[in-house]
């Protein structure tokens, strides 16, 4: 289910990144939580981002949540499919629906996010 | 009491079974301080007869039978019979936000129906279903422009309306939000585009005209545009007189458009209930306060209208929502609907035409003020303000606004409005009593 | 072709656009009795604009009919009971809308003078009173058109009396029950939100609030009795606690339906309250609006009240717009004129006794609904409820059926839901408030019909999930009018 390679937030993002290059997204276990997703708000290309700061937001009908990035960095390209079909975020969160890609400004940042065994332990126990 | 359906039987069993003996019981627990230990000091009730009384004789305190030529924001236009008997239907009347979408198609339906017929109006993308009125849809737009263009500074001209202008006042203060205010040119009471100019800047997030402007003369909107748009602001176009979008050129060019709805059968009432709108281009859409009528489908396929778009919300996004509103305007948005349905395409045109014919009437009388084109109502510079409009209220009519009060350089000077429902021989009284007023040099000079 | 598809009494109907046809009309004005004007010449032919495109052209019988069909296609407390909770759903009196429309009344312009407005003035003169006299505050304004608008209104008013005395401070505390126009408003005002979280009972933690309370903090916006019905026992000591630190309490009035001749905000130690006519004054709520949302206030907010100010002077009223300390203007004009005739006809329909009895059998009708339910609906709080009550969803979400699939469900019963997920503190809300004016046979049935539906959740969930059944509409799809907004109606 959880992707190996990603490393995953207590908020539900992971992030897959290979040197500084990283791709960013919220969970699966984040997209059931919210239900239909209808809106994704992301930042522009060339925004620098702080970890654990909000990058955007992602909607459903009646909820707004916000997406807090998981490394700091430079986004590069946002997921422009979003913008026409925010369904994929329901149907694959952890592929086509990724959020932004960000040049990473620290990648020893990864070492403290969970890797998909301590996340999944970690979902468990939040329910 | 008439309105509490309950017998006294049937509230000892309701007592009964909830195990309390006395009413009183119900309120226990309550701390002692906090309760009142005495009946409210208002009289008894009183019966369904002597709450009609009281109203027509508080009515008859009022000006009764005056011809009025007063316009300044609320007009005197004819209400039809349709539209009372439209909201008077318990089903709109008593009915509470469309929440539960599959027993309100009725009010969804005719909310879609009005942001429709409010963007053919205005020429703008999306209308919204409705604000407190067009005072307070003034600072919403600016709020708007500010979170569309990441800017602060918001430029208003003096020919908004002055009453419009001191709300956005009181919203901007506490907002970092510093509104400036740019003249008119004195000549043609249009917009001073030269003020507007040189009070631009980049920090600019909108400039907010109106048209028809205070002094009921069509404005430069598209001057406005070019040189708001020219440092990256927006410009809200605000209206107070619907009825003149029957003939005037909408304001195309305005990202966000501000309005009041009053004269689309809304009667006056002392103030309100009015209705606003905001309107505006697609791209500002997650931009915009208040409640959106959305189209979709129900499960069995059939078309069927719903709240949407809500998260902008103050119930759903709170402290971060674009604005606060909850409960609008809705039935007297329904009024407006109705009117729009009623005049139709023709109607409303020839409704406006009957206004600027009736207007241009007694201006051809008396000379306006200001050179530039004006729609239903106009300045006359008049000299002994209060005078003229103590014998004007002799011969029964209520003269125009006194502008001294929100223009202090137009203290000689009075806004009439003249509508579909004022009388020529009306009119003509009016014009009579100005001429002999002033001295030959100030009207007709 | 056949039509008439849909399980409805009347013909289907299109939208009005959809029935326009060229040249049909509902109107005739009258002749001209001056000479007309040429358009293009009197205002330039740049601005005068082409037809409205896609207006409607129908005629009068068939715009009658468009908007009478239109109405029956919506439930309406006329039809029944409609326990919202929060928005205190009461029967709206027709005298009120009679009176309303008494032509000098509804025909008076803002701007006529003074003198011809003594009238208009008196009935706003009157209501301020009583108002004053069912809160225990010393002022009223009604200038603000409704709640959220009175709630702006109230912590300007703080925010203008700190300012004076020098700090007007950061932030606005909130109890995590609150409505979301409570943070709205706060955010509006220039104030941080810091949400306080309730007690394990549902209420004002006094002894978290007092270790929170400071010098930063301007005001507490609290809901009394709160969004869960319960009456905020502590609020006499959380006044204490924001006054000696120099902070206001504001209270968000649209419950005072639980409290008119019981107990007075006022008295219990409030600063600056709204109330909502369209709620506990039983002004209609036309499907959305209008309102009238008065804020009373304590002498020291006095000076600060919107201008203009209603003032006797000799035997006559009149408008004192000379208010160098007021906060400005919330509004043009000077109110909700049409609803504020509506609250005071109902208020001199009840008089003082009246009113109190009302708020008496409101409290009833709600403990006994939580009487009668308990058994089959998990109430999460179990403190006593005043005018509503507020169960979860608790144990039928077991079986997957949520607040909302039962809120549907009440609809084939001919009940309006109540208020579904709302306070946010309680997960899978089920909010009721019956208010008086519904009568022991009403409730009774409304509660036979949550019985019945809590036993349907049992033996066939699959029903209550896909309810409602016998309407015209089945549920609509909320998903897509957001993924792909049609706000408007274009030609095909
Ligand atoms: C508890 C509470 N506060 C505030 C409001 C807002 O009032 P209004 O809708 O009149 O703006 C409401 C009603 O919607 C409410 O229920």
């Amino acid at each position: 289910m959880y992707p190996e390679n990603f490393r995953y937030t207590k908020e539900h993002e992971w992030v897959a990144a290979v040197g500084d290059a990283g791709t960013i997204g919220i969970t699966d276990h984040a997209q059931q939580e919210l239900g239909d997703i209808v809106y994704v708000d992301l930042p522009k290309a060339g925004t620098h981002i702080e970890q654990g700061k909000s990058l955007g937001s992602v909607e459903s009908v009646k909820a707004v949540s916000d997406v807090y990035s998981p490394v700091s960095g430079e986004v590069t390209e946002i997921n422009q499919t979003l913008a026409e079909k925010p369904e994929i975020l329901n149907s694959d969160p952890h592929g086509a629906a990724w959020l932004v890609k960000i040049k990473l400004s620290a990648p020893a940042e990864l070492a403290g996010l969970m890797s998909a065994a301590e996340y999944e332990a970690y979902i468990g126990a939040e329910k | 009491m008439r309105y509490l359906p309950k017998s006294d039987f049937e509230r000892r069993e309701m007592l009964g079974a909830c195990g309390v003996s006395q009413p009183e019981e119900l309120f226990a627990h309550l701390p002692e301080a906090a309760r009142l230990g005495r009946p409210l000091n208002l009289a008894p009730g009183i019966s369904e007869y002597e709450i009609v009384q009281y109203f027509r004789d508080r009515a008859a305190e009022n000006g009764n039978g005056f011809a009025c030529f007063l316009g300044a924001g609320v007009y005197n236009h004819y209400r039809p019979v349709l539209v009372d008997t439209v909201v008077s239907r318990g089903e709109f009347l008593t009915s509470y936000t469309p929440y539960q979408a599959e027993i309100a198609q009725g009010t969804l339906t005719t909310i879609f129906e009005f942001q429709t017929m409010i963007c053919q109006l205005t020429g703008m993308d999306v209308a919204n279903a409705s604000m407190y009125d067009g005072s307070t849809a003034v600072p919403e737009a600016a709020m708007m422009a500010v979170r569309a263009t990441g800017k602060g500074r918001v430029l208003v001209a003096r020919s908004v309306h002055p009453e419009y202008r001191e709300v956005l006042l009181t919203y901007a203060k506490n907002q970092g939000m510093p509104v400036e205010e740019f003249g008119y040119d004195p000549e043609t009471g249009t917009l001073d585009l030269e003020d507007l100019e040189r009070k631009m800047d980049d920090f600019t997030a909108a400039v907010i005209v109106q048209t028809p402007n205070f002094f009921g003369i069509a404005d430069q909107v598209k001057e406005a545009a070019r040189i708001a748009h020219g440092r990256g602001a927006l410009l809200v176009v605000v209206f107070t007189e619907a009825v003149s979008l029957g003939i005037l050129e909408p304001p195309a060019e305005a990202d966000i458009v501000a309005g009041e709805l009053q004269s689309f059968a809304i009667s006056p009432s002392y103030g309100g209930p009015y209705a606003g709108i905001i309107a505006t281009r697609e791209k500002y859409i997650r931009q915009m306060p208040g409640r959106l009528v959305g189209q979709s489908v129900d499960s069995r396929g059939n078309r069927a209208f719903c709240l949407t778009l809500a998260t902008r919300e103050q119930h759903i996004r709170r402290e971060k929502a674009t604005s606060n509103i909850c409960t609008n305007q809705a039935l007297i948005a329904l009024m407006a609907t109705v009117f729009m349905t009623v005049y139709g395409k023709q109607g409303l045109r020839e409704l406006a035409e009957q206004n600027l014919a009736k207007a241009h009437y007694l201006a051809g009388k008396v000379k306006p003020r200001f050179s530039g084109p004006f729609f239903n109502e106009f300045v006359v510079k008049v000299g002994a303000v209060e005078d003229l409009n103590k014998q004007l209220l002799k011969k029964k009519i209520i003269g125009g606004l006194p502008l001294g009060r929100f223009y202090p350089e137009l203290a000689d000077s009075v806004l009439l409005c003249a509508t579909e429902m004022t009388r020529r021989a009306d009119m003509d009284v009016v014009a009579d009593t100005i001429l002999r007023a002033a001295t030959p040099t100030e009207v007709t000079a | 072709m056949i039509n008439k598809v849909r399980p409805h009494l009347s013909q289907n109907e299109l939208l009005v656009f959809e029935r326009s046809s060229p040249g049909k009309k509902a109107y005739q004005l009258p002749e001209l009795d001056v000479p007309a004007v040429d358009a293009a010449e009197a205002l330039g032919a740049a601005n005068v604009r082409a037809e409205i495109e896609g207006f409607p052209e129908i005629s009068e019988v068939e715009a009658i009919r468009h908007f009478t069909r239109l109405s029956t296609w919506n439930y309406a407390i006329d039809y029944g009971m409609y326990p919202l909770g929060s928005c205190t759903m009461k029967y709206n009196p027709r005298i009120n809308e009679v009176v309303a429309r008494t032509e000098a009344l509804a025909w008076a312009h803002p701007y006529q003078p003074a003198a011809l407005a003594q009238g208009s003035m008196a009935v706003m003169a009157q209501l301020e009173a009583a108002l004053a006299e069912i809160t225990g505050m010393d002022a009223v304004t009604l200038q603000p058109a409704a709640g959220a608008h009175g709630e702006l209104t109230g912590i300007l008013l703080i925010r203008a009396l700190l300012e004076k005395r020098g700090n007007p401070r950061k932030k606005i505390l909130i109890p995590d029950s609150a409505h979301g126009t409570n943070p709205a408003t706060a955010a509006i005002a220039g104030y941080a939100v810091q949400n306080i979280p309730s007690s394990a009972t549902g209420v004002l933690d006094v002894s978290a609030l007092a270790q929170i309370v400071d010098k930063d903090v301007a005001a507490l916006m609290v809901t009394n009795p709160n969004t869960l019905g319960v009456f905020e026992e502590n609020i006499i000591q959380a006044a204490e606690i924001l006054h000696k630190k120099g902070a206001m309490l504001y209270m968000d009035g649209a419950n005072m339906n639980a409290l008119v001749g019981i107990a007075r905000p006022g008295d219990f130690g409030v600063d600056v309250m709204h109330l909502n006519l369209h709620k506990t004054f039983s002004t209609p709520h036309g499907g959305g609006g209008p309102g009238a949302g008065p804020v009373a206030v304590k002498k020291v907010l006095e000076p600060f009240l919107p201008a203009p100010r209603l003032k006797r002077t000799g035997k006559k009223w009149a408008w004192d717009y000379n208010r160098k300390r007021s906060i400005g203007r919330v509004k043009a004009y000077y109110g909700n004129f049409g609803v504020l005739v509506r609250a005071l006809a109902y208020i001199l329909a009840h008089g003082g006794p009246g009113l109190r009895n009302a708020t008496v059998d409101a409290v009833l009708n709600a403990v006994y609904i939580r009487k009668r339910l308990e058994a089959y609906y998990d109430l999460p709080y179990s403190q006593a409820n005043m005018h509503e009550v507020v169960f979860s969803d608790h144990r039928q979400a077991k079986l997957g059926v949520h607040t909302g699939d039962i809120a549907k469900r009440l609809i084939d019963y001919g009940f309006h839901p109540y208020t579904v997920s709302f306070p946010l503190i309680v997960h899978g809300a089920l909010m009721i408030e019956p208010t008086e004016t519904e009568g022991k046979h009403e409730i009774d049935q409304f509660i036979e019909a949550m019985i019945s539906i809590a036993q349907e959740i049992e033996t066939d969930p699959q029903l209550v999930k896909t309810a409602p059944h016998g309407t015209r509409t089945s549920r609509v799809d909320e998903v897509t009018a957001a993924r792909k907004p049609v706000l408007r109606w274009k030609p095909a």
